[in-house]
């Protein structure tokens, strides 16, 4: 393996794994429960994305033939994904968690009262 | 057991051609005799479990759906990059909101089609599914203006969904 390829399948993956850490952070920093929600639905898009092209690269470009099958963990990722936040979200509307005061739209009507999440 | 005749020996062709690439794939090969098995296999699934799906789906804009596919590839990149600006920048200034969309959608595998897009690119996330009013609750990181944000996902993902899937039987 020559070390420019090494050099690309090394940016595939720091890349990646940007992608996963800030979806990590978004957990950790964001103020209420819908907003987080966001944080582990970016990590498995292009965090996931990064590190499977990298692997596809690091196998095809090692055994010199085509290694396609990593792309099955990000489509089952694409599946699944989805559908565990929204049956996540599902549970956290029927209990009508507190949302932040800023957020427009509330479907139960967000009042700014002792069930919302102060910022400060 | 019910008699087989009068079904049809292959009631969902999307499913099946689905199921060969997946086998292919698994595999890692394209071996001729993992296509044989692979055909044999993505014909014999769909025709025994056929009375378990309720509808078949027809791609009615193949290249449509191909450059489907591109575009929410690519907005999920170009989101990406967004969203990871928005969480790590200053958080006093997201303004979150939940929105309403109505759905034009009439087939529920195109619904969840849409639902799993949204999902997907980053800053909104589908919440929740109200089929007798017909809508889904969105909720969004940032949103400045909800009508243009809502315009924006019907026109971007909605209406070329519809015009894959569905414009054979409006």
């Amino acid at each position: 393996m020559s070390f420019a390829t090494e050099v690309v399948i090394s940016l595939f993956l720091l890349l990646g794994a940007c992608f996963a850490l800030v979806g990590s952070l978004g957990l950790a920093r964001l103020q209420d429960f819908f907003m987080r929600l966001h944080g582990p639905t970016k990590a498995t898009t292009l965090g996931v994305g990064g590190m499977v092209i990298g692997s596809i690269i690091f196998f095809t470009a090692g055994e010199h033939e085509l290694s396609l099958h990593e792309l099955l963990i990000a489509l089952f990722l694409f599946i699944t994904a989805p559908v565990s936040a929204h049956i996540v979200g599902k549970a956290a509307l029927h209990r009508q968690l507190p949302c932040e005061v800023r957020t427009k739209n509330v479907p139960w009507g967000n009042d700014g009262g002792k069930d919302s999440v102060d910022t400060n | 057991m019910s008699s087989l005749a009068g079904k049809k020996l292959f009631p969902h062709k999307l499913l099946s051609a689905f199921m060969l690439g997946l086998w292919l794939l698994m595999n890692n090969t394209i071996a001729p005799g993992h296509w044989v098995l692979g055909f044999l296999l993505a014909w014999a699934i769909p025709f025994f479990t056929q009375s378990f799906w309720p509808q078949s789906m027809v791609l009615n804009r193949p290249l449509l759906a191909l450059r489907f596919l591109l575009l929410v590839l690519w907005d999920i990149l170009i989101a990406n990059v967004q969203v990871a600006i928005l969480i790590i920048g200053p958080r006093q200034k997201l303004s979150p909101a939940f929105m309403r969309i109505p759905l034009d959608l009439k087939q529920d595998f195109t619904i969840t089609l849409l639902a799993n897009t949204i999902s997907l690119t980053p800053g909104t996330v589908t919440v929740d599914l109200q089929m007798e009013e017909g809508y889904l609750l969105v909720h969004g990181l940032n949103v400045d203006d909800i009508d243009q944000a809502i315009a924006g996902i019907k026109q971007r993902y909605e209406q070329p969904l519809k015009e894959i899937f569905e414009c054979s039987n409006p």
